[in-house]
């Protein structure tokens, strides 16, 4: 940066080019459309929780907040008996942002699942680690999609005189507020809904980047001229709701990354699981079509199947485990075999495919990037939603001292601030994330050593299991 | 590097040079700022300084430098010889530095042009202005915590400071001599129709509202304006005048020290080019205590 002090007149470049917005029309005169202070296009767990932090903040009381819902309104008279496939794993940073309006109240009356424990090990050797916290404290909680969905619903309704919601409505067109402001030319966004209307904002909050019924790489990203990192793997998530064999206490999460895919099991109630299987297409279509039986035996062999092991991985693993007994005198927890399955539940199957994604931006004038529209990650770390809900906590943080300060909401100074707190811990996070993933989709001898050992060794240290766990859970 | 929010105080009053932070786009020149505000119907007085924390910036250019006054400068007559006398005020507004303004009269709000300095110092003078007057109001709204505040706002220039006091739920009149300053900022609200309610421009000068009118307002606003009047007593008393008893006074300003004319003449306009030459004048600068001096006999 100092090398940027330039003694010429208001030369300095930026460091991070910014191309200007593409289609930027200028607007004459003020229009008769709504000027919304915020408005949150694209719904969703993260667009509802933005729209309800927002309204629940104190400096926004007077402002107007618009949320755009794609889907329609969801009335949750009774909570259904059975439990629904689509879950999230919601670290304690996020339970916190949800309390902070009340949401997480709503959630705690329906239902939800805290897990203390996790196990995460592999399909290739013995070796294992298990995270907890020190008083065996809640490390996060598995709560249904819907319930979370039917909590915000109810907390947005309680704020209804500051945020409206449209369901069954969606952008189709944003027009970008030129880059300088000139003489009649309106400096707000202008948005487009599906049914023709048009409404204009001070700030426009991106949870999805769905532009009428495209797919999630439409064309907002290339006409906001935004660049995006981004590429498919070759996994499909294969989820679904799972029957134990008997009653447990079901509080661990458990990790087993097999050479194809990382499959997971997530406790929600005594007697239930969520599993999550990440593995390649053919095979995640074959789970989804194969019928229970086979399903429930694919699933326990998963868990127990020690075929991949090879003595060598398991000597060398046996023989770094001998130098840590040494060095470290506390006995390091033996491997315990997780929960067996008896049955799935019908028509809880389902899959979706895997990729990665991340926004070289997160902020331009006037619009700012939250949740999906921003980042998308594999469900291994259990960190998606979670990310989504970090994103939320920081813009809020940064739109409130705005509104504190009268600030034009839109305006970059702490928008950029917002995006330099969330691409250091995004970028960190995918970036691990990835590197995971592709670590333990080889069975290669020497990067299962590796892993092997890395493992081991972590597993070892606490106080870095302790960083990891810090961090993903914020 | 600066240490950001740690400046402490030491004895009697100091001055903290405001390092400006460069994001990765912005620039912000450096600017020392002593403010004051001034309660009417007070004995005493509060010299506030603000040292500026700029935590939102995270690159810093330059030291911080602790500065004590030195003496006062004596400052020179500002008659200039062609003031005109009317009725009993005289009128404060200098004409060479309205043709400095007018110039650039279109380019208050581009937050990276000429007045990005003044932009940035938002962050300075609205929590300073907001927190002050928040003392004397009994119970406050969250989200319009100066409603039911007429604020005047003395050379608003394009609204710069205008407009976030209208947004915190302030009334506020906005008045400057050069008339495309007023048009622009006219321009600039009516696209927001909170704040077109809210502010009020007038192209005008302070004796106007003095003489033709008999306004009062809770809170006068001189914010960089008195480094470019002509004559700073009557300025000054022209303010106390439109305010309502109780009501405050707030300056800011550029003070006067061979600090300010180093960084603030000599870098800022000569070598980097920050502020355009010939915005100021040192001689003009104001130093804390000859605003006391100025405002401490007067019977307000």
């Amino acid at each position: 940066m100092a090398a940027r002090l330039a003694v010429s007149r208001w030369g300095l470049a930026p460091a991070v080019y910014r191309g200007p917005l593409v289609s930027c029309r200028r607007w004459s005169g003020a229009s008769a459309d709504t000027v919304y202070d915020v408005v949150v296009s694209g719904g969703g767990l993260v667009g509802a929780a933005m729209a309800c932090a927002l309204g629940h903040d104190i400096h926004f009381c007077d402002k107007k907040i618009l949320l755009l819902e794609a889907g329609p309104k969801k009335v949750l008279e009774k909570l259904s008996e059975t439990y629904s496939n689509r879950v999230s794993s919601i670290s304690p940073g996020s339970a916190t942002l949800l309390s902070s309006f009340g949401a997480w109240d709503h959630i705690c009356n329906m239902r939800y699942r805290a897990f203390r424990r996790m196990q995460v090990w592999d399909a290739c050797s013995e070796a294992l680690i298990m995270f907890d916290k020190d008083n065996l404290d809640d490390m996060g909680y598995i709560v249904e999609n819907d319930v979370i969905m039917h909590a915000l619903t109810k907390q947005l309704e309680a704020v209804s005189d500051r945020v409206t919601v449209l369901y069954r409505s969606r952008a189709v067109g944003y027009t970008w507020p030129c880059p300088f402001t000139m003489k009649d030319s309106s400096p707000w966004v202008h948005i487009t809904l599906g049914d023709g209307s048009t409404l204009q904002t001070k700030l426009l909050a991106l949870v999805s980047m769905q532009i009428g019924a495209d797919g999630h790489n439409s064309g907002v990203r290339q006409a906001a001229g935004i660049q995006n990192v981004s590429w498919n793997y070759d996994q499909s998530a294969v989820v679904a709701t799972l029957h134990l064999s008997e009653a447990t206490e079901n509080n661990v999460a458990w990790q087993r990354f097999l050479p194809s895919g990382p499959i997971a099991l997530l406790p929600l109630s005594d007697t239930l699981s969520s599993l999550v299987w990440s593995t390649s297409h053919e095979h995640a279509a074959e789970l989804v079509s194969m019928d229970e039986e086979k399903f429930v035996d694919a699933i326990n062999s998963a868990f127990w199947n020690d075929a991949n092991h090879t003595d060598f991985i398991d000597s060398a693993g046996t023989m770094l485990q001998y130098a840590i007994s040494l060095l470290k005198p506390t006995k390091v927890s033996a491997r315990q075999l997780p929960p067996s399955v008896a049955s799935v539940e019908a028509k809880s199957r389902v899959l979706f495919p895997l990729g990665l994604g991340h926004a070289a931006e997160y902020v331009r004038p006037r619009v700012a990037l939250i949740g999906d529209a921003a980042h998308r990650v594999h469900p291994l770390a259990g960190q998606g939603v979670n990310m989504g809900f970090g994103d939320i906590s920081s813009l809020v943080h940064h739109l409130s001292t705005a509104a504190f300060n009268g600030r034009d909401l839109g305006s970059m100074n702490h928008l950029t601030g917002y995006e330099t707190d969330r691409q250091r811990h995004n970028t960190a996070l995918l970036a691990a994330t990835d590197l995971l993933k592709r670590l333990y989709s080889t069975n290669a001898t020497p990067l299962v050593l590796l892993r092997t050992w890395g493992l081991q060794a972590t597993n070892a240290v606490s106080p870095l299991k302790e960083q990891i766990m810090a961090f993903a859970s914020k | 590097m600066w240490g950001g929010g740690k400046l402490s105080y030491f004895g009697g009053r100091f001055l903290g040079v405001l390092g400006p932070g460069c994001r990765s786009s912005q620039t912000k020149g450096p600017r020392l700022i002593s403010s004051a505000v001034y309660s009417k119907n007070q004995l005493s007085w509060t010299l506030e300084i603000k040292p500026g924390v700029f935590n939102e910036y995270r690159n810093m250019w330059f030291k911080s430098y602790r500065m004590t006054f030195s003496c006062l400068n004596r400052m020179k007559s500002y008659r200039y010889p062609w003031t005109r006398l009317y009725s009993t005020s005289q009128n404060t507004v200098d004409s060479s530095e309205v043709k400095t303004f007018l110039a650039l009269a279109h380019k208050w709000w581009d937050e990276q042009g000429i007045y990005a300095p003044l932009h940035s110092m938002n962050d300075l003078r609205v929590p300073f202005i907001r927190d002050n007057l928040l003392k004397v109001i009994p119970n406050h709204q969250p989200g319009k915590p100066l409603s039911g505040m007429k604020i005047l706002d003395v050379g608003c220039g394009g609204g710069l400071l205008t407009e976030p006091l209208g947004r915190l739920g302030a009334s506020v009149i906005g008045i400057d001599p050069v008339n495309e300053n007023i048009k622009t900022a006219q321009c600039h609200k009516s696209f927001d129709p909170v704040l077109d309610q809210r502010i009020e421009y007038r192209a005008c000068s302070l004796e106007e509202i003095v003489e033709d009118t008999a306004e009062t307002f809770d809170a006068v606003v001189a914010s960089e304006v008195v480094e470019h009047v002509l004559d700073l007593e009557t300025f000054l008393q022209h303010c106390c005048q439109v305010l309502k008893p109780g009501g405050s006074l707030f300056v800011t300003t550029i003070n006067k020290t061979q600090l300010s004319y180093a960084l603030g003449i000599v870098f800022s306009e000569q070598i980097a080019g920050i502020v355009p030459k010939g915005t100021h004048t040192w001689e003009k600068f104001v130093s804390p205590e000859k605003l006391e001096s100025i405002l401490e006999p007067s019977k307000y």
